[in-house]
């Protein structure tokens, strides 16, 4: 990353009034969304949605044109085109042709993908934007920095101080008024503009209509009082039927701003009479800009399901810090991600993609149902095979692919960290893992991994037999975490296997974009984990876990190498997480926890990838509630503890503020104990509290079940 | 449906009356104007466009109301304080009003006036969206519009303000005798 890039996330995250503003919204925007979800089938609903959005885009040509046609028939003036510079030209013509001075403007992210405004500025053709939060911004001189509320990042004294000098008049920061003085001052813009410009929430074919929503009814105003509206409109926005846009009037404002719906919608298919008897001259542009060559791509496509409700945003542990304009000047957060490295081009989003932590936080909530995160990976991916890895990278996963130098390097670190590391933790790490302990202690690397302390276990013979992954950080950091989970299972009568062939589970190199290390790692550890009989493979690390269980399947997919893809598949179908495995034994009465022990309360912290990839958040709990703890939620236990892997090490500045949420959070439930099932997050958060001396435990849920069985 | 219906638009700050016919809810619409100050004066007028529910009543009745006036033209919409119209339908689930708007005088009085009163008759309350969609489609109009509370916004430091570009309240007048389709 680019120091310009680093500095932008410094000056963001140092900016007390945008990460205020933005924590306290996406506070209150997760409660609000959840109630004004109440009663709805979410997954119904997107599904939905998706469903006929993706009709669309996969017909986009046709659907376009027979908006055209209807549109056309009803008196509409359609021009379509995919060059920004002839949509430009295209406007600015019709303006000219009816000497237009002014233009006012309801709230369009099209038109600011084309950079319109400044083109018709030079012109000599005053443009008023009339969404209040757009006004700030164009009277600040600044760009969006949220795609649905474009000034979330600035206060009202701020606002206050524009407005002032705008009507050269002093004013307070009081909120009502200023929206008073935003009445008065656009008032005469709207009744005076000769020329309006929208965007289009959604676009009709069967009926060629636009639909606009907004709450401030500029979008009324700026369809109603000019004699010419011009509606431009990106092509994704193309839906089939009429019927259709129910279900987006459903989900756009609830996602958006948790409302039911906006105070206005407005479904206009046609020219109407104006205000002098006149008819209306109405133009509707289908702009391309390169969303039919995402709609023929196989993966990207499913982008143009997008409905624009910036939830992705809303949802985003790193956008609440850093905000849109750490993003660039249009499109901001996970979708803006994916949009600037199409609209604009991959290159540019070289560096914004590297903000994304995969936490699936928006994968959740998106109301297109889009893989926002898998998409991101994919730009990732791409990056690497066009410009390929950063020479330091390339040293490091060459390593990593090989596994005797790689586990040889991690027992020369125990030696050689040793001078160094005060009780459990790494003060100053040595190697390429200098400048990485801010915020945060590191584990020492174990003086003697799990693969050497297992064969030291003396296990009862059991019918049954599964194979352990261990994964790097319990293998090296925390074998004690291995320890137990080998106890547990010979208690339910099981005999763990641990097979000394398997080695990294590739996220790292994966979640880099290095799809060739992250397959090597896929076909050594399926060479390893198959060779023996066994019922299941546990791990008790999500991220392993999903490696095993997805994600060397999608890395061989992708890469085209058949030919281990049948036996990455055996793999998932036994591959297993820890809590689901102890669930499952208990379940079957072949393992009982020590009962009749009021152990207390203790909190506990859901992993991304468990929770949100593996979809398991309920039985660790019920198993340590059957232990005997009292579980006490925090707030926001779902949300990332800000480890990502080596996200950690690249974006501190960035981790760091979410670590010390996530320890607020841990510390306000009161509890003396904190849970969780993933070493990464173990590592994030103990390490966490030993720098802020922390009186927290933090423990592995494996370890706690096994103080009990 | 009524009472759901109440409540939704309630609870984004739209006022909601229901009146058994024409001549109550008259009464109450003059006494409303009355105490908010209507007046022969710019930014006091009201403004009532052309409705169903203006052709059964003896606009005689209305003449003693000082700065009443029934054409609605722009430059007197920009100077009313009150626009009345009639809408077509309301919507049980999200306390939305919708109308068939083609005629820009539907828009002036809703748009550029401080306070709309929509006349909506009982009857016409429907479940929700989906079903609207079925009745009013654009074959009927080229502008469709619905109205779910008074205008909004949020956009200084997410702090709800009621009244930006729209009216600042919305006035909710049910009318049980006042039949027929939008």
């Amino acid at each position: 990353m680019g120091t310009e890039f680093k500095a932008s996330i410094t000056r963001a995250v140092n900016n007390a009034n945008l990460t205020g503003a933005l924590g306290k919204f996406s506070e209150a925007y997760k409660v609000n969304r959840a109630k004004a979800y109440e009663g709805i089938d979410f997954e119904e609903l997107r599904g939905r949605i998706a469903d006929l959005k993706a009709h669309a885009a996969a017909d986009l040509e046709r659907v376009a044109e027979e908006f055209a046609r209807n549109a056309r028939a009803r008196g509409t003036k359609v021009f379509r085109s995919s060059s920004p510079a002839e949509v430009r030209e295209y406007i600015l013509k019709v303006a000219q042709d009816n000497s237009v001075t002014s233009v006012v403007k309801s709230k369009s992210m099209a038109t600011e993908e084309i950079h319109l405004n400044p083109f018709l500025e030079q012109a000599g053709i005053a443009v008023g934007e009339t969404d209040l939060g757009e006004w700030i911004i164009q009277l600040a001189g600044q760009t969006p920095s949220h795609m649905v509320m474009p000034a979330i990042h600035m206060t009202k004294e701020e606002v206050s101080d524009l407005f002032s000098t705008e009507i050269n008049e002093r004013l307070s920061s009081d909120i009502p008024r200023l929206v008073k003085v935003a009445r008065n001052e656009l008032r005469p813009k709207f009744l005076a503009a000769e020329m309006g410009i929208s965007g289009g929430n959604i676009a009709v074919a069967e009926t060629g209509s636009i639909v606009l929503m907004t709450n401030e009814g500029n979008a009324r105003l700026v369809t109603t009082l000019p004699k010419i509206h011009i509606a431009l409109v990106g092509i994704e926005k193309l839906i089939e039927q009429y019927q259709d846009i129910a279900p987006i009037l459903k989900a756009l404002p609830r996602s958006a701003t948790a409302q039911l719906l906006t105070s206005y919608v407005s479904i206009i298919s046609g020219p109407t009479p104006n205000t002098d008897g006149s008819m209306k001259e109405l133009h509707v542009i289908l702009m391309d800009n390169r969303r039919s060559e995402m709609a023929a791509d196989p993966l990207f496509k499913q982008a143009l399901q997008c409905i624009r409700c910036a939830s992705c945003l809303n949802v985003c542990p790193i956008f609440r810090l850093v905000g849109g304009h750490v993003f660039g000047k249009v499109y901001t957060g996970g979708i803006g991600t994916i949009l600037t490295a199409w609209f604009d081009e991959l290159k540019k989003s070289e560096e914004i993609q590297g903000l994304c932590i995969q936490c699936g936080a928006c994968k959740d909530v998106c109301p297109g149902k889009i893989d926002i995160p898998g998409l991101i990976m994919e730009i990732r991916r791409r990056l690497v095979q066009e410009q390929g890895l950063p020479l330091i990278q390339q040293a490091i996963y060459s390593v990593v692919n090989n596994r005797h130098l790689f586990h040889g390097m991690l027992r020369a670190a125990s030696l050689a960290g040793k001078p160094f590391s005060s009780g459990k933790f790494v003060r100053h790490l040595p190697l390429f893992l200098a400048d990485l302990t801010d915020g945060r202690s590191l584990p020492a690397i174990a003086e003697k991994p799990f693969r050497d302390r297992f064969k030291e276990i003396r296990q009862p013979k059991g019918t049954e037999k599964v194979a352990f992954y261990a994964g790097c950080l319990i293998d090296f950091a925390y074998p004690e975490m291995g320890e137990a989970l080998v106890t547990i299972l010979n208690k339910a009568g099981i005999e763990v296997i641990f097979p000394q062939g398997q080695t990294c589970c590739g996220a790292p190199a994966r979640y880099n974009g290095a799809y060739e290390t992250a397959a090597g790692n896929a076909v050594d550890n399926i060479k390893a984990l198959l060779d023996e009989k066994v019922t299941h493979v546990v791990s008790a690390c999500p991220t392993c876990t999903v490696a095993l269980d997805h994600e060397f399947i999608s890395t061989l997919e992708s890469l085209g190498q058949t030919e281990w893809i049948p036996k990455a598949r055996k793999l998932s179908a036994i591959t297993v997480d820890l809590s689901t495995l102890v669930k499952l034994l208990v379940d079957q009465g072949r393992l009982t926890l020590k009962e009749g022990h009021e152990l207390g309360t203790i909190t506990y912290h859901d992993s991304c990838h468990l929770k949100r990839t593996l979809k398991v958040s309920a039985e660790p709990r019920e198993l340590l509630g059957k232990a005997g703890y009292e579980v006490k939620e925090m707030f926001e236990c779902d949300t990332c503890c800000g480890m990502g892997g080596s996200y950690s090490l690249k974006l501190p500045e960035i981790s760091g503020p979410i670590l010390q949420r996530k320890l607020k959070n841990i510390s306000e439930t009161g509890a003396p104990t904190v849970a969780m099932d993933c070493p990464g997050c173990v590592m994030q958060i103990r390490g966490g509290f030993d720098q802020s001396g922390g009186e927290v435990k933090v423990r592995h849920t494996v370890e706690l079940l096994a103080e009990r069985c | 449906m009524y009472e759901q219906f109440k409540m939704r638009a309630e609870g984004v700050s739209a006022e909601v009356h229901r009146f058994v016919n024409r001549a109550s809810a008259l009464e109450f619409l003059i006494r409303f104007l009355k105490e908010e100050g209507v007046a022969d004066a710019p930014g006091l007028y009201a403004l009532w466009a052309e409705c169903p529910f203006l052709e059964d009543v003896d606009k005689r009745s209305l003449e003693e109301i000082a700065g009443l006036k029934f054409q609605a033209t722009r430059e007197l919409a920009a100077v009313s304080r009150f626009g009345i119209s009639q809408v077509g339908w309301a919507l049980a689930d999200t306390g939305t009003l919708a109308q068939d708007a083609s005629a820009v005088e539907q828009r002036l009085v809703s748009t550029l006036t401080d306070i709309h009163i929509a006349l909506v008759p009982s009857s016409n309350i429907l479940p929700d969206m989906p079903t609207l969609l079925t009745l009013l489609r654009p074959e009927q109009s080229n502008y469709i519009a619905m109205i779910t509370g008074p205008s909004r916004t949020a956009d200084i430091e997410r702090v709800l303000t009621i009244g930006v570009h729209g009216p600042e309240r919305l006035v909710i007048v049910f009318v049980d005798e006042l039949g027929g389709a939008g």
